[in-house]
């Protein structure tokens, strides 16, 4: 039932998109709207939905991805169940947050803007999340931890497992 | 033309009016140097390298992209501009891979040029490194990323192809060039052409190699090599010999095959003869039974993947006419084999062609005969060079030799299938003698040459009109098929060739650096070559070749007949852009995700 019901809702959103296409085909610029309605819909923007976009529009595919992956406001990959922000604003920065970014990719094996294949963790990258005074921090979906080391990581990380 | 007058180093000069600095300096003959920009190809400001100054501009300014006006004063070799030109390749040189003795490039690199000439002895940049894995699944193109200065010149000849295969991703620091989605080549619309190639400044493109496969098949005394070669080959291969470009070299590369210990080299050129007797009947089959029509041509496997990807309702009027040296091997492995009393398993047969394409060609599985390949190898005319270069033979002192009998002869038609326009006069010399029934004085066909992206004409033989186009690159294919689909025009017989100018400036073929294209027209002086060479045969219609009727008599009947279907002609199909594969997966992760 659950399937099903996903594969309803899957074609619901390939049917929006379908409308926004038809919406701004032959406009002049419309290929970053369209991209931003996209990426409301389905929150990334996969294979096939930029394949949509680029047959839809008449672009080429190549074009569609080479924005998406230069704007960081769109995403190729749906956001875990968890999103892991890491502050890298100079405060954070220069306590070495960067560490702690590091050791979470290592730790979960994919980068920045990247999903866990397991769906439960993402990583974004996040500018200054203003709690200087915690530094560095890091939050995970709502919860700030902060006054990291890199040691730290994997003790927080095995309460969302 | 209107012109503005403008000062450079002190000189002033009148030029025309929409020049960049870069085109005034150079038509003062002024050198200022350039990594990003390629004329007629890429005009985008940025590297950075071609730095100027000009009076009344803030900072330095890039002349590939600056535009003159009048009374403008430039000064193009200040201690200031000196400096920031240098500054931009050492950061450039900090984040590449510096591994030049080991590099494809080595001597024809643009990059490294200028480190040279801008006396670069130390990188004062510590380059952060991501270490890029190279992609090397396509038959045809390597790309190393680690190599790659971003210049965006692949991009821009594989977006002038229309084939829209690679593009620049992410951003920064994290900026690659590459297909969609960490694709690799092979997934992705590419068409094999290797204009990226022959495009690119540094080593970060490159053929996929087949020299270590030539050189083993040559080692084995069990295996009788055969090698082929391609018409527009002779016309560039002296170039990495240091003959100015547009020297015809064919007997010292004869002579230079037989050094490398090729049992026999023959010629493509009998295959193209070959091609023009099945593809000048189909053509006359197809006006008689009233199509389809336009039948286009097919030799060029660029071309019939870019079809098959973008226009597969043209399928049905490509000629069904194997590509020449695919017609050759799989004469080689029948009529020869029989011939010289060799089992077709016991022999190699290695192409030399100006062509990447033909790399991925042979891999097609609709090429086999009773299994096995027809062609084992494809060589670029780079490649030979490089084998030649190995083999430590002197070619500029080698003397002339002769293809080797019976596939080595050929006529001057099957010469000019190397250049765009010459499969089409081919065709034309023999279709117009056999439409005529008599041996026809006309033999150049002057409306179908030059270099122009689409030609088209009209021929009238024996009171037959034909309506003809020609099309070189496809970009200017998509063009020629976009007007035939809305019914604008039409035409009763296409050429089409894949790369810009045809095979003499195909993807295989000797990389001239963007320097030299600026003063010289490399399709053009290839061209005029070829067209030499065919000027000089003493036979210049293919179905007068000796070597052709009797192969007829012998072997093959007559045109078109049940033995030249089932080893000379083949079929096509439709190609997704994207084949599904990765489609799948990606698929999978994202429902995973949920
Ligand atoms: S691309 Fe050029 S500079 Fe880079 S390693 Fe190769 S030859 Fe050297
Ligand atoms: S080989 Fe041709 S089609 Fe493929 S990437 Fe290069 S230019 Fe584009
Ligand atoms: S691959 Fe070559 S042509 Fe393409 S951007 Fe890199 S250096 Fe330039
Ligand atoms: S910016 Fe002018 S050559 Fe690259």
């Amino acid at each position: 039932m659950t399937a099903l019901l996903e594969d309803v809702k899957e074609k619901d959103k390939y049917k929006r998109l379908h409308d926004v296409i038809d919406a701004y085909k032959d406009k002049p610029g419309a290929l970053i709207p369209v991209m931003n309605e996209a990426q409301e819909i389905f929150g990334y923007l996969p294979f096939e939905v930029q394949k949509e976009i680029s047959e839809g529009l008449n672009v080429p595919l190549t074009k569609v991805y080479g924005i998406a992956t230069f704007y960081s406001r769109f995403t190729l990959h749906p956001a875990g169940k968890y999103r892991i922000g890491v502050c890298l604003g100079t405060a954070c920065y220069v306590k070495g947050s960067s560490l702690i970014l590091d050791k979470i990719k290592e730790k979960l094996g994919i980068d920045v803007n990247e999903t866990t294949p397991d769906g439960k963790f993402s990583i974004d990258s996040t500018r200054c999340l203003g709690c200087c005074g915690l530094a560095p921090v890091m939050m995970i979906n709502n919860d700030v931890y902060g006054k990291l080391s890199p040691d730290d990581v994997d003790k927080i990380l095995e309460k969302y497992k | 033309m209107e012109m503005v007058k403008v000062t450079i180093d002190g000189i002033t000069k009148e030029v025309p009016k929409g020049y960049t600095v870069l085109e005034a300096a150079h038509s003062m003959n002024i050198h200022i140097p350039t990594l990003c920009y390629l004329k007629d190809i890429n005009k985008i400001g940025a590297c950075r390298v071609c730095l100027v100054e000009i009076e009344g501009a803030k900072g330095l300014q890039t002349s590939c992209v600056y535009p003159v006006s009048d009374g403008m004063v430039v000064r193009t070799n200040t201690a200031r501009v000196r400096k920031a030109r240098k500054y931009n390749v050492e950061l450039i040189l900090s984040a590449h891979d510096r591994s030049c003795l080991t590099c494809i490039r080595n001597k024809n690199c643009e990059l490294q040029t200028l480190a040279e000439e801008f006396n670069v002895d130390e990188i004062h940049f510590d380059g952060d490194n991501i270490h890029y894995p190279i992609d090397d699944l396509s038959p045809s193109i390597v790309r190393d990323p680690n190599k790659c200065v971003l210049c965006r010149r692949c991009i821009a000849a594989c977006n002038e192809q229309t084939v829209y295969a690679i593009g620049i991703n992410n951003r920064g620091f994290r900026s690659i060039i590459s297909p969609v989605f960490g694709r690799s080549l092979n997934e992705s619309p590419c068409i094999n052409c290797g204009q990226c190639i022959i495009s690119c400044p540094t080593g970060a493109l490159r053929e996929k190699s087949s020299i270590e496969k030539v050189w083993d098949a040559l080692n084995d005394p069990d295996t009788h090599v055969v090698v082929q070669t391609a018409p527009a080959v002779r016309a560039a291969l002296g170039e990495e010999f240091g003959y100015p470009i547009g020297t015809l070299v064919t007997g010292k590369m004869v002579a230079a095959l037989k050094r490398l210990g090729f049992d026999r080299v023959f010629d493509t050129d009998f295959a193209a003869d070959l091609t023009i007797m099945e593809e000048g009947n189909e053509l006359l089959k197809r006006l008689e039974n009233g199509g389809p029509l336009p039948l286009i041509t097919s030799c060029s496997p660029g071309w019939v993947k870019f079809c098959e990807e973008y226009y597969p309702e043209f399928i049905e009027n490509l000629s069904t006419c194997k590509s020449p040296h695919m017609m050759l091997g799989a004469i080689i492995k029948t009529y020869y084999a029989q011939k010289a009393g060799i089992e077709p398993e016991k022999i190699f047969v290695v192409s030399v062609m100006p062509c990447t394409a033909k790399k991925y060609e042979i891999e097609r599985p609709e090429m086999a005969l009773y299994g096995i390949k027809t062609v084992d190898a494809v060589l670029t005319t780079r490649e030979l060079a490089r084998m030649i270069k190995e083999a430590n033979i002197k070619f500029t002192s080698l003397p002339d030799e002769d293809f080797d009998d019976p596939l080595g002869e050929s006529t001057g038609a099957s010469v000019i299938f190397g250049v765009t326009g010459g499969v089409m006069e081919a065709a034309l010399r023999t279709v117009a003698d056999i439409v005529e029934g008599k041996d026809l004085d006309k033999i150049d066909y002057q409306q179908v040459r030059g270099l122009d992206g689409v030609r088209e004409s009209l021929v009238t033989i024996n009171g037959m009109e034909i309506k003809i186009a020609i099309a070189n690159g496809t970009g200017n294919a998509r063009k020629l098929l976009d007007a035939i689909k809305s019914g604008e025009t039409f035409y009763h017989f296409i050429e089409i060739m894949g790369c810009p100018g045809g095979c003499i400036n195909g993807g295989g073929q000797p990389i001239v650096p963007s320097r030299i294209k600026m003063d010289l027209d490399v399709k053009a002086l290839r061209a005029k070559a070829i067209y030499e060479e065919d000027a000089q045969k003493a036979i210049r219609k293919s179905h007068k070749n000796p070597q052709i009727i009797k192969i007829y008599e012998e072997f093959l009947k007559e045109p078109l007949s049940e033995r030249s279907h089932h080893l000379l002609h083949t079929e096509y199909e439709r190609k997704e852009l994207y084949s599904s594969k990765n489609n799948k997966e990606n698929k999978k992760s994202a429902t995973a995700a949920k």
